[in-house]
């Protein structure tokens, strides 16, 4: 199954418009919401992980919005965790609300799961160590 | 008649190549298998550790006379003050002292894992001219080779116990205590459980003022009480304090310490402080002792509190047990609550199978405190006058 994160940029004028409906009622796709900042009347930020239809679907539901006038990029941000550096005390699992970031009950050791991870940045500052980074 | 050995007679097994020593976690299972006596007889030592935050840390550090030569009476290192009205060139670096040009992402803590990781420190000093001291500033680059001596000299590390910190209000708060998520988000906790030194021997009879001990990965001792000592906090029916109770001043010589085990750490809005690697050996004199070492993650407790309240006591709202903890989620009052470590359970158990292996190979000697922690009432707030 086809799956795929984006970073989509409202105009003002968009956000009060349900574009998120025609994704899933005309194109089938399956919408988890990782983060959203909309405001009425202010440019919009939406971060969607789109599943459940094939490539094409995706790209055709990407395509309607781009036409509304969106703005679409990939989520090419990601967190970084550096394994050498990382003392494995467990502070960032704290604030982890995907679940992301666990320590391992039988050994102890922190392990980041990439895939859950939504990107929200809590642990970079939560990480005593400073070891957690955002690339772009 | 119950086995009893002593402090000579294991440093003779030591010496020997004969010392049975097992990890306060391997001890648990031990017991719980082959029962107490069994256990008793086969084994010497217990060996405990623990990794975390210890704010109350810091180091001497001798500088060395320059010609001519300063009476230092303001010192900064990499542009973090540290403490100098101790005669010419001696000064003390707390961990929690924070930089003057980066604030709270570098403090005293950095200096010192910098110092451990042999990089090289700028030192600046100022000082009024005498007679014997003409010289008024200096400024050069040191590193922790060319210092005379410089060691830790901590005031308040190895917590016995700690508390487990939530918070009731609507907004994020940043604390010591890691971030504390709104309306109880999270749980955060400290301490290694069945690991933690002071919680291996609640009623401090085997450490005292001498014990020997693992200290960042070097050699360190038990220097006196710590600061805030308090024996007197409320205890379970085992006889473990349920929130944070006693407390070791320790001392240890920087330059054979391992930055694997000490480290500097910065938390958010706070500033910053020394993660460090502190590791006891208990000797098993007798079965009282094994008992206490053989407590396990069930039946050592902590109590929650409540870190959105901003007062100096925080109201408590329960207590749950290590196990628990443990587990990823604690049960509080109808809520479930996700639960989070601050202090690495990993390097805890590296420092105590470390230890573990120092005794075995006959690096590391037991020492007989030469004086018990006291037990005194209490811990007497401050109070203020106009």
């Amino acid at each position: 199954m086809a799956k795929r994160r984006v970073v989509l940029t409202f105009p003002p004028e968009l956000t009060e418009r349900p574009l998120t409906y025609h994704l899933v009622k005309d194109y089938d796709l399956a919408i988890n919401i990782l983060k959203a900042k909309i405001t009425p009347g202010e440019e919009g930020k939406l971060v969607l992980e789109l599943s459940n239809g094939s490539p094409e679907k995706i790209d055709d539901g990407l395509a309607f919005l781009e036409k509304q006038g969106v703005i679409i990029q990939p989520l090419s941000k990601e967190i970084v965790l550096d394994e050498e550096e990382c003392i494995h005390c467990g502070a960032c699992t704290g604030v982890c609300t995907s679940g992301a970031l666990q320590v391992d009950p039988q050994t102890a050791h922190l392990v980041f799961d990439r895939e859950s991870c939504i990107v929200c940045e809590l642990c970079v500052p939560a990480c005593p160590m400073r070891v957690i980074k955002v690339m772009f | 008649m119950s086995i009893t050995r002593s402090y000579q007679e294991i440093n003779e097994k030591i010496k020997a190549g004969k010392v049975v020593v097992v990890t306060a976690e391997e001890v648990v299972a031990m017991v719980k298998e082959e029962g107490p006596e069994k256990v008793l007889e086969k084994v010497d030592v217990v060996t405990t550790g623990t990794f975390g935050a210890m704010c109350s840390s810091g180091a001497f550090l001798n500088f060395g006379h320059s010609d001519p030569p300063i009476k230092m009476s303001k010192v900064w290192l990499n542009d973090v003050p540290a403490y100098a009205g101790l005669a010419a060139v001696d000064a003390y670096l707390g961990a929690t002292e924070l930089s003057e040009s980066r604030g709270l992402d570098y403090g005293g803590a950095h200096v010192i894992e910098d110092l451990l990781s042999g990089e090289k420190i700028k030192l600046k000093a100022m000082g009024f001219a005498t007679d014997c001291y003409p010289r008024t500033t200096l400024e050069t680059w040191i590193t922790l080779e060319d210092l005379n001596q410089a060691y830790l000299f901590n005031p308040r590390n190895a917590y016995q116990n700690y508390c487990v910190a939530i918070n009731s209000t609507g907004r994020t708060y940043h604390t010591y205590m890691g971030t504390l998520l709104p309306n109880y988000g999270n749980a955060t906790y400290t301490t290694s459980g069945e690991l933690s030194p002071l919680l291996c021997d609640p009623e401090y009879r085997t450490i005292g003022v001498g014990t020997r001990i693992f200290l960042g990965g070097g050699i360190g001792y038990v220097a006196w009480e710590g600061t805030q000592h308090n024996p007197a906090q409320k205890r379970d029916d085992n006889g473990v304090p349920l929130t944070n109770a006693g407390t070791l001043a320790v001392i240890g010589d920087l330059k054979g310490m391992n930055r694997k085990y000490l480290r500097a750490g910065i938390f958010h809005n706070y500033g910053t402080s020394l993660y460090v690697g502190i590791g006891i050996p208990i000797p098993l004199l007798d079965e009282e002792i094994l008992q206490k070492v053989a407590l396990s993650n069930e039946e050592l407790k902590a109590t929650v509190y409540d870190y959105g309240v901003q007062k100096r006591s925080r109201p408590a709202l329960g207590v749950v047990s290590y196990a628990e903890l443990r587990s990823g989620k604690i049960e509080l009052n109808g809520r479930v609550i996700p639960t989070a470590p601050l202090s690495s359970l990993e390097k805890a158990r590296a420092i105590a199978t470390e230890l573990k292996e120092w005794i075995l190979n006959g690096q590391f000697y037991l020492a007989e405190p030469v004086a018990s922690l006291p037990w005194r009432d209490g811990v007497k707030p401050l109070r203020e006058e106009v």
